[in-house]
């Protein structure tokens, strides 16, 4: 065990270090991108405040568009796009751009279903009171579906870890990558078995944190 | 200070059209209690929507404070609802928030300071009697505690009118009870203007100083509530008046009264009570009147008496009495039917 430490413990600890800034990173993008998005979305369907049928049609279109294309395909589909917006396509740098565009999107769905669950009667009431539009979706749309949103990043994030491990093709590293690079194409089992049993550990953590705030925040 | 003036509004459903108002035309006055009644799909939630601009009429006029609120900028329009309370069936709190946030939050998108928001949240708490409850959430509360929070949150914004939709269809007799006084004290303390749209007759007898009859869109009659309640001219309103407060007795027996005579349905308003007309049609005709039944019906500020009297004699005779009954100051309504 000390030896199996010994040998793997910083490669096991740098792989875990790059998996969390890759989804750390990403998801903070993700979650900008597809809160924007989800809101859009919410305003311009049909019955929303701000009903637009053709802008509605691109984003719905678009968002499963990209959410029909397997993550390992998309990273190698977009690598021009990838390039011309990072200026390189390797590494944790270009691995983000991928990982952004295949989660926002996603991202966005999760937000879009957790704000329609928000009582219409609770809309109609603020804007009864005379408040703009912009405020009622940010203090009372976003606010009332704040506990479905957590549990929807609960799920974005971690299918999120699971597309990191993808990165390795593009030379970026993290916990997946190790336990294919070492682990199946080096015969080294063990390092397999110590990746996915981090992986189990970092899933559990994140869905009990999540679960629990989202039923902190519901207050009922 | 509103003012309906033949107001349309057309849903488009598919290749339906549907005529939810077909030009109706009302007038509230400042500081009373203006109810609309009729059963549920008759317009009245399209009616109470149109005078915050929920929705928007398909054409006529809405007038508040002697403008034309349709012509309104969308920023004047916001000012304009700050000035129009409502409270809903559903209520419609945040379930996120507690009782004191509930009613500090809107304040707080409108722009009102940190220290009027803190006074203005205190006092309305204390008039509709939930300052105890402050820190509750909504899912801990009974539904006439919800309807109290949501009356404290509209009065906060000190409105000259409160719109209530359907407030009290939720509640339970005695709650409903509770809110109804709780609007007559804010209609007579603070003299806000209230309109209310109900389908219970109970709710436009207890507080509503006029009312409003609606039908498939249209309004079908209108007045005073005792002018209605006492002589209900539409067969719809009839029909709502009769649903609930009309005296009615079994088949049978009625079948068995009107072999020996007749029956009348007798009003009375306020005054015309004193009078023994009972004993005085005994004594000048050759009939027997009985009481077969009988109720008095609380309104506003004033109640109707109300009863069903069989009167046994001879054709004649007892045509002759009903005729003497009419020009009394009571309200004769043969029943025979």
């Amino acid at each position: 065990m000390s030896n199996f430490i010994s040998q793997w413990g910083s490669a096991i600890g740098q792989g875990f270090i790059e998996t969390v800034e890759m989804t750390v990173i990403s998801l903070a993008f993700s979650l900008v991108i597809g809160i924007l998005l989800a809101i859009l979305l919410v305003l311009t369907r049909k019955g929303g405040q701000g009903q637009n049928v053709w802008i509605y049609a691109f984003f719905n279109a678009l968002i499963n568009i990209i959410r029909s294309i397997p993550f390992i395909i998309l990273l190698f589909f977009i690598l021009p796009f990838t390039h011309a917006l990072v200026g390189t396509t390797i590494g944790v740098k270009g691995v983000i751009v991928p990982l952004v565009v295949a989660c926002a999107p996603y991202v966005a769905r999760l937000l879009e279903s957790a704000m329609l669950e928000v009582d219409h009667g609770i809309i109609e009431a603020y804007q009864a009171m005379g408040i703009s539009t912009p405020k009622i979706i940010w203090y009372v749309v976003v606010r009332e579906a704040r506990s479905s949103i957590i549990l929807g990043l609960t799920i974005a994030t971690i299918s999120l870890i699971g597309e990191t491990a993808m990165a390795g093709f593009v030379g970026a590293g993290g916990l997946g990558d190790l336990a294919y690079q070492f682990g199946y194409v080096r015969f080294q089992p063990d390092v397999m078995y110590a990746v996915i049993i981090i992986l189990i550990v970092i899933v559990q953590i994140i869905q009990s944190l999540g679960t629990g705030i989202a039923r902190k925040l519901k207050k009922n | 200070m509103i003012e309906l003036n033949h107001v349309s509004k057309t849903f488009q459903v598919g290749k339906k059209k549907i005529e939810a108002l077909k030009d109706v035309s009302l007038t509230i006055r400042k500081g009373e209690i203006f109810g609309v009644i009729g059963f549920s799909g008759a317009g009245k939630s399209t009616l109470i929507r149109c005078i915050n601009l929920l929705e928007r009429p398909t054409s006529g006029h809405v007038i508040v404070d002697d403008k034309d609120i349709l012509k309104l900028s969308k920023r004047d329009l916001l000012k304009l609802r700050r000035k129009i309370g409502m409270i809903f069936q559903g209520y419609n709190l945040l379930e996120t928030a507690s009782v004191y946030e509930n009613i500090a939050i809107p304040l707080k998108l409108e722009g009102v300071a940190k220290d009027e928001i803190e006074r203005r949240t205190e006092k309305y708490l204390d008039i509709v009697g939930l300052t105890d409850r402050r820190d509750a959430y909504p899912s801990q509360l009974s539904g006439g505690q919800k309807q109290r929070v949501a009356i404290a949150r509209a009065l906060a914004h000190e409105p000259e009118v409160l719109l209530s939709d359907e407030a009290t269809s939720a509640l339970d007799p005695n709650t409903t009870e509770s809110i109804l006084e709780l609007l007559l004290k804010i209609n007579a303390e603070l003299g806000i203007t209230i309109f209310l749209i109900t389908h219970e007759l109970n709710v436009i007898q207890r507080v509503c100083d006029r009312v409003a009859v609606m039908e498939k869109g249209q309004i079908v009659e209108q007045g005073s509530v005792v002018d209605i309640f006492a002589r209900p001219k539409e067969a719809m309103t009839q029909q709502f008046i009769r649903n609930e407060s009309r005296l009615s007795i079994p088949e049978s027996i009625r079948r068995d009264l009107l072999k020996s005579g007749r029956l009348v349905n007798l009003t009375f308003l306020g005054e015309s009570a004193k009078d023994p007309f009972l004993a005085t049609v005994a004594k000048k005709f050759d009939v027997l009147p009985s009481i077969i039944a009988g109720g008095i019906d609380q309104l506003k500020d004033q109640s109707i008496g109300n009863l069903l009297v069989h009167l046994k004699g001879d054709r004649s005779e007892t045509e002759a009495a009903i005729q003497y009954l009419k020009q009394q100051e009571i309200l004769v309504e043969e029943a025979d039917y």
